[in-house]
């Protein structure tokens, strides 16, 4: 089973220096804790970055030019938020192959300020031009009438919400990479301006510049290489939704129609997750954790439902009885999340994983989660991308 | 609206009775909004590889499945209607053909008047004026009943 032999993070801010800076600190951070010299890497897979010309869009070649070109193999991967995932599942498929023996995974970007906006330039046939031009209708809109729902339809609160970004800024206090690192109180989230209601400026992720590198290998190698218990990748869910899709997703205008094909008996994200329980046999009851991509504090509670750790409606219960804070029956974003660091596309879901590894190894200082064996993570991404990660020890 | 408005997207709704314009594959009948192109276009259902669809007029009153607003201004390409920046509200609409539909909401309405599951029904109003004069759009409205109050 692949195992997972180093990790390493730039940290997250906002510097506006090269993405392939802080990919390559990133990366030589992993190799480092991993104990794997450049050299023995046979294969590079890149996280691409759309906003930083052609270099980006080969994001593996460009980090491997810029660590020094050893023959290694190449591959760079593009999924959205779901990136660093699918980068992570193509290494992890040729080792498991036997086509590889030590794969780098690097993901890494620097981004503009403000709300993601489209590339210059008319576009009437892309619906992620169109939501703007039609409707306007921003990713805070999206994020917003998922909360709503839970409002109307659960009677979570927008304290419940608050209080997300409470418990992550609390998480974030301890962790070296996160961007944003104080307390955050109820009455500073309220206080924030709305942005699309129910949602205020608190309860949205900020853009941020990052990097997040892992290093993983075949049983061979990492028994040559003598390492004992090493964190092993027991599942990757990469998987797209199933006809009618009838959860509106972010960009479009609508959904699927249910008129002559029935709806699907889960939702998309339902499937992602269920897809990697199914590869891992194992159940939701068994993890220790799970880092959960809460582009808003109110997506944070929909993820806990769509992994199943809890029945649809319950999550702010959970929430509200401090099962999802440190110390709780099932941390949820350990590490601050979203809320601490911003999102940094194509390494967000690698710096997941790595999060999810230092907590199964025991590192993760001063935001431990006590006895953690299963780890899981989850994300979405534009057009019908998504990943979960299961990761064991 | 003056007699020259135009819709800003051609052939996604009609005016005159308002009616969002939607797609139905002649061979499982599965309907698509927005349209489908005039050429090239496939089914996306998985089973169907039907490639003919007709032009149908979907349902002008539907529930509403989530609503909010955006308190600030949207990047371009979104055009505001004037200056300073008015905000406005979103909902998107479950119409009885098994789809949900995002619009903005009609004007002088906001998200106190909405509720989830509450119903809505389709409008056309002006979305901003260019060089050819006001361009169209379609929104959704708050069906209040006479005697209703709505909710605040």
């Amino acid at each position: 089973m692949t195992a997972i032999l180093g990790v390493g993070m730039h940290p997250w801010g906002k510097w506006g220096r090269s993405f392939v800076s802080y990919g390559v600190h990133a990366a030589r951070a992993a190799l480092a804790d991993a104990g794997v010299p450049w050299g023995d890497v046979d294969l590079v897979v890149g996280g691409e970055t759309v906003r930083n010309g052609y270099g980006g869009y080969v994001a593996g070649a460009t980090f491997a030019q810029a660590l020094g070109w050893n023959g290694a193999r190449v591959a760079t991967a593009y999924a959205a938020c779901a990136t660093g995932a699918q980068a992570l599942d193509t290494a992890r498929a040729r080792i498991m192959a036997g086509l590889a023996e030590v794969a780098l995974v690097v993901g890494a970007d620097t981004t503009p300020k403000g709300f993601l906006a489209p590339n210059a330039g008319e576009r009437w046939d892309d619906p992620d031009w169109l939501r703007f031009r039609l409707l306007g209708m921003t990713n805070p809109a999206y994020f917003a009438m998922y909360a709503r729902r839970r409002m109307d339809l659960y009677g979570a609160t927008q304290e419940d919400f608050a209080q997300v970004k409470v418990k992550n800024a609390r998480h974030g206090l301890a962790n070296p990479n996160a961007r944003y690192r104080r307390e955050v109180s109820v009455a500073d989230v309220l206080g924030s301006a709305v942005v699309s209601d129910p949602l205020h400026l608190l309860d949205i992720c900020a853009t941020s510049d990052g990097a997040a590198a892992v290093v993983i290998a075949g049983d061979e190698y990492v028994r040559r290489l003598g390492v004992s218990d090493p964190v092993r990748i027991r599942a990757i869910s990469t998987v797209t939704p199933t006809f009618p899709n009838t959860v509106l997703d972010m960009p479009l205008l609508s959904t699927d129609s249910s008129s002559a094909v029935p709806g699907t008996a889960r939702t998309f994200k339902e499937s992602i997750a269920h897809a990697a329980y199914e590869e891992a046999g194992i159940g939701p009851e068994d993890v220790s954790l799970a880092e959960v991509y809460d582009l808003s504090t109110a997506l944070e509670l929909d993820w806990m439902e769509d992994l199943a750790l809890c029945r649809r409606g319950e999550a702010e219960s959970l929430l509200r009885a401090g099962e999802t804070a440190l110390g709780g029956r099932i941390p949820v974003n350990p590490s601050g999340g979203l809320a601490c660091f911003g999102e940094a596309v194509p390494a967000q879901a690698l710096a997941q994983v790595c999060e999810v590894t230092w907590q199964l190894r025991g590192q993760a200082e001063g935001r431990q989660v006590d006895g953690a064996r299963i780890g899981i993570t989850a994300n979405q991404g534009l057009f019908g991308h998504g990943s979960s990660v299961l990761l064991s020890r | 609206m003056s007699e020259t408005a135009t819709p800003a997207i051609e052939g996604w709704f009609t005016t005159d009775p308002p009616a969002l314009t939607g797609s139905r594959c002649a061979s499982c009948a599965t309907v698509f909004f927005p349209p489908v192109p005039v050429e090239g276009a496939f089914c996306r259902n998985p089973g169907c590889d039907g490639e003919d669809f007709e032009t149908t007029a979907l349902s002008r009153r539907g529930t509403v499945w989530s609503y909010t607003d955006a308190q600030y201004q949207p990047p371009p390409p979104y055009r505001p209607p004037g200056d300073p920046f008015e905000p406005f509200a979103l909902a998107a609409v479950e119409l009885p053909e098994g789809l949900v539909v995002l619009g903005q909401v009609a004007l002088g309405y906001g998200v106190a008047d909405l509720r989830v599951g509450a119903e809505a029904e389709l409008v056309v109003e002006t979305l901003y004026a260019d060089d050819s004069g006001e361009r169209t759009i379609w929104r959704w409205k708050p069906v209040v009943e006479m005697g209703q109050e709505t909710e605040q």
